[in-house]
């Protein structure tokens, strides 16, 4: 099976520090891969690689075959590239309805259109995709008055919008409750494997990591470390001597 | 030294310069000799002028500090009024002449060349004067202080330093160094009322020049900008006023923030929530369309005084609406919108002055003429966020504006252009403020058709959140680039019927002060309403007339009216009205 995204060897070094030193990952169709490791590890850098926010030093990036490397994070969308962020960013001065039809609307490319009014647009599909997420009653809401998990959502649907074939979700539990993230991820998972959608995601929350991921690429001071599915993660020995130490001073081990 | 610590951008310092100058001119030639002196009396003027500043801070700014910066400009900008008629009640209208200064009244040989010896004082001062603060800010625990200040506030007033005192004393002691530099120009220049503007337009190119908040930045960016003006004069005597500005430019498209500045650190930022857009309320509409059918109904039935003031109000609506249009949508506040407003005058003029242009031709012009600067304009200014964008698109104004006063072939210079009149069949007052209503009242109704458009809800988009925007495939620059020109378009329309309907064009249609005209409008009105710019218009145009009219210190109540505004109505008129409603 051919991978949705497929990045090869990736670098980058901010001053002298290498920040992410020869990543290589894949994720297929419908899979969710969860990209962990202690702070500091490389995993944003290594995702603003993959959004477009950063410029790899060396290594290539490659969306169902096509090289995005280096391209801005408008264009990668373009190619079908969804994206949440860790601290939510929605439009706080639209309904959650208009949040969503934003993303439809520069989806069709109609962004220069200087007289069609939008709240004459036709709702049916971005209410479809908040129906989704659940998040259907609260359309003519403004997004900034949302409680914090439910931005979230209003994220994935905004990130829905475009069909994607690649979701990248940046910490997407960050800030909510434990009955909430569970409830987040599952429908993250039944989305994407009904969509078959690909899913990386970054996630500090171990639940979450180990309940919901179908592999784990752990990465420590920008190397990849261990990859595999979550029983042989969990019982790796490097995985747990960065994460729990080996009382060995770090970086003598 | 202020802007880095309290992040005001004070124009109320060119006041505080003027003052200076003011003062030391009657303590030095009113007062009995010996009493204080030449030296005393400047002293004395700047110490007077610190105390003035440290009463505004007391009773004005620490109200404001946590007001958006558009409304501390504006607050600063009402101190800057009600400074101009306080001084023109004291001290007259008419030019003032100092003394020189003792002991250094001759000349001397510098290359060969007579050199007078007080400019060669005044260039020692510059350095000293950085010398002196240098070790104020290195070598005292205020300085540091104050240095920590300008570094990361928040953080300063976390580790539980008494904020107020130090913003106080930084206010005191900057406003004592703008009364010492006008009290020390008394030998070199006459004093007089238009000091104030004249130097704060270039204190700000300064300051940006050398980065905001960097006192050897600011110190480099004056010997740069200086030393252009004076080499420049060599050169092309022409554009000595455009040089400082085209510096400006170029610096800040290379390094954004400045020569010695760096990017503010946004760690503390508070997000600021705008709030949702609400198509204008039933009973609202039902105002406005009152409103239309008053303008469209009683004209016939007034004089040509009254039809002029009306027009004027119709032309004054699209130019606020076009300000509106990317200070609300865009959130691209603008200091200097006047431009294209008066560029379309000065499109239509110049057809009319050299190739004798019927009006038709000239108000196609006008728009044309503005867009176009929106255009070139444009492309720096949307670049830029906040506090710089808006700098700029000051510089690009004072640019426009130097290059009509300057070229006196093509442009008249300060005389202007004169017989811009309408063709014959619109001479009629009544005709041509119908006409005015018509193109005036259908740009505004366009401008806000897109504002609810998907071209206003992406402008909007980036104003929320350009990390979303940009996320789902948003180019935020390319649309606030073309929201800028159609702002400039929409200016120029309005710059162009004004130019006919006063039969001329002046420089001053491009000038800070009208500027500030149409940033008012929009405050007043309320960026965030959609009805904003038209209450907002009205209301000002009408304010403004009547305190022309009544008061011959109309400056002093507008003043008092704008700080009034801003303390009380930070909502604006239709804010306010929306809120009761």
């Amino acid at each position: 099976m051919s991978a949705t995204l497929e990045a090869t060897d990736l670098h980058k070094s901010f001053g002298g520090v290498h920040a992410v030193a020869g990543v290589t990952l894949r994720v297929a169709a419908g899979e969710l891969l969860a990209l962990i490791g202690p702070n500091g590890a490389g995993k944003s850098t290594c995702f603003n690689m993959l959004n477009g926010q950063l410029r790899p030093d060396r290594g290539q990036v490659r969306l169902r075959g096509e090289d995005i490397t280096g391209m801005p994070p408008r264009r990668v969308w373009r190619m079908g590239v969804g994206r949440t962020f860790q601290i939510t960013a929605t439009f706080g001065s639209m309904t959650v309805l208009e949040n969503v039809q934003m993303a439809l609307l520069s989806h069709r490319r109609r962004l220069f259109d200087l007289w069609n009014p939008v709240a004459r647009e036709d709702p049916a599909r971005a209410l479809a995709l908040l129906e989704r997420v659940g998040m259907v009653a609260q359309a003519a809401r403004p997004c900034g008055v949302l409680a914090y998990g439910d931005l979230k959502r209003v994220e994935l649907a905004i990130a829905l919008a475009n069909d994607p074939a690649l979701l990248l979700m940046d910490e997407p539990t960050a800030g909510m409750a434990p009955a909430e993230r569970v409830a987040l991820m599952e429908l993250t998972a039944r989305i994407a494997r009904e969509g078959g959608i690909a899913v990386l995601f970054t996630e500090h929350d171990m639940d979450v990591v180990f309940g919901h991921a179908d592999r784990i690429l752990v990465l420590d001071r920008g190397r990849p470390i261990a990859e595999g599915a979550p029983e042989e993660v969990r019982a790796d020995a490097r995985v747990r001597e960065v994460y729990l130490g080996t009382g060995a001073t770090h970086g003598h081990a | 030294m202020i802007f880095g610590v309290t992040r005001i951008v004070n124009f109320a310092h060119g006041s505080f310069y003027m003052l200076g100058a003011y003062l030391a001119w009657t303590l030095v030639t009113n007062l009995p000799r010996g009493h204080l002196g030449f030296w005393g009396g400047v002293l004395a003027a700047a110490l007077i002028v610190g105390v003035l500043g440290v009463l505004i801070e007391v009773l004005l700014l620490r109200r404001i500090y946590k007001a958006p910066e558009l409304f501390q400009l504006l607050a600063t900008f009402g101190v800057v009024l009600i400074v101009q008629d306080l001084a023109l009640l004291t001290w007259g209208p008419q030019d003032l002449l100092g003394p020189r200064a003792p002991g250094l009244r001759g000349a001397t040989e510098v290359l060969g060349v007579r050199f007078p010896l007080y400019e060669l004082f005044l260039i020692a001062v510059g350095p000293v004067m950085l010398g002196l603060l240098w070790l104020l800010f290195h070598r005292t625990r205020w300085g540091t202080l104050v240095r920590a200040a300008t570094a990361d506030r928040e953080m300063v007033g976390a580790l539980g330093v008494n904020q107020r005192m130090l913003f106080t004393t930084v206010f005191f002691l900057g406003s004592v160094l703008a009364g010492l530099g006008g009290a020390l120009q008394l030998p070199r220049e006459s004093v007089n009322l238009q000091m104030d503007l004249a130097i704060i337009a270039e204190a700000f190119v300064v300051v940006v020049v050398g980065g905001l908040g960097s006192l050897p930045g600011a110190f480099l960016a004056a010997l740069l900008i200086g030393q252009m003006q004076a080499f420049g004069i060599l050169i092309f005597p022409k554009i000595t006023l455009v040089l400082a500005f085209l510096v400006m430019a170029v610096v800040l498209v290379v390094r954004p923030h400045g020569l010695l500045g760096r990017a503010p650190s946004s760690a503390h930022a508070a997000q600021v929530v705008e709030p949702p857009l609400e198509a204008t309320p039933g009973w609202g509409r039902i105002l406005l369309l009152a409103l239309l059918a008053l303008a469209i109904l009683v004209p016939p039935f007034l004089g040509d005084f009254a039809l002029i003031v009306f027009t004027e109000i119709a032309i004054m609506v699209l130019f606020a609406a076009s300000l509106h249009f990317i200070m609300g949508p865009g959130g691209m506040a603008s200091f200097g919108h006047a431009a294209y407003f008066g560029l379309g005058a000065y499109g239509a003029g110049l057809l009319v002055k050299h190739l004798a242009a019927p009006m038709e031709v000239g108000l196609l012009a006008a728009p044309f003429a503005a867009g176009l600067a929106g255009f070139v304009f444009g492309w720096f200014c949307v670049r830029l966020s906040g506090v710089y964008a808006a700098m700029l698109t000051l510089a690009f104004a004072q640019i426009a504006w130097s290059a009509a006063f300057q070229w006196v072939e093509i442009t008249g210079g300060d005389n202007g252009i004169l017989g811009v009149w309408p063709s014959a069949w619109a001479q009629p007052k009544l005709v041509f403020y119908y006409l005015s209503l018509v193109l005036c009242v259908a740009a505004t109704l366009l401008l806000r058709r897109a504002i609810f458009a998907p071209f206003g809800y992406a402008l909007r988009a980036g104003r929320d959140s350009p990390l979303r925007a940009e996320a789902i495939g948003m180019d935020g620059f390319h649309i606030r680039w073309a929201a800028f020109t159609l702002a400039a378009v929409a200016a120029g329309i309005a710059g162009g019927l004004f130019a006919y309907s006063k039969g001329s064009v002046f420089p001053t249609y491009m000038a800070i002060p009208r500027s500030v005209d149409a940033l008012l409008m929009v405050l007043l009105g309320g960026v965030q309403t959609i009805s904003g710019p038209i209450v907002g218009a009205l209301a000002y145009t009408w304010i403004h007339e009547q305190l022309m009219r009544l008061f011959e210190l109309w400056r002093l109540f507008l003043g008092a009216v704008i700080l009034l505004l801003v303390l009380f109505f930070p909502q604006g008129l239709a804010g306010v009205a929306r809120r009761r409603a």
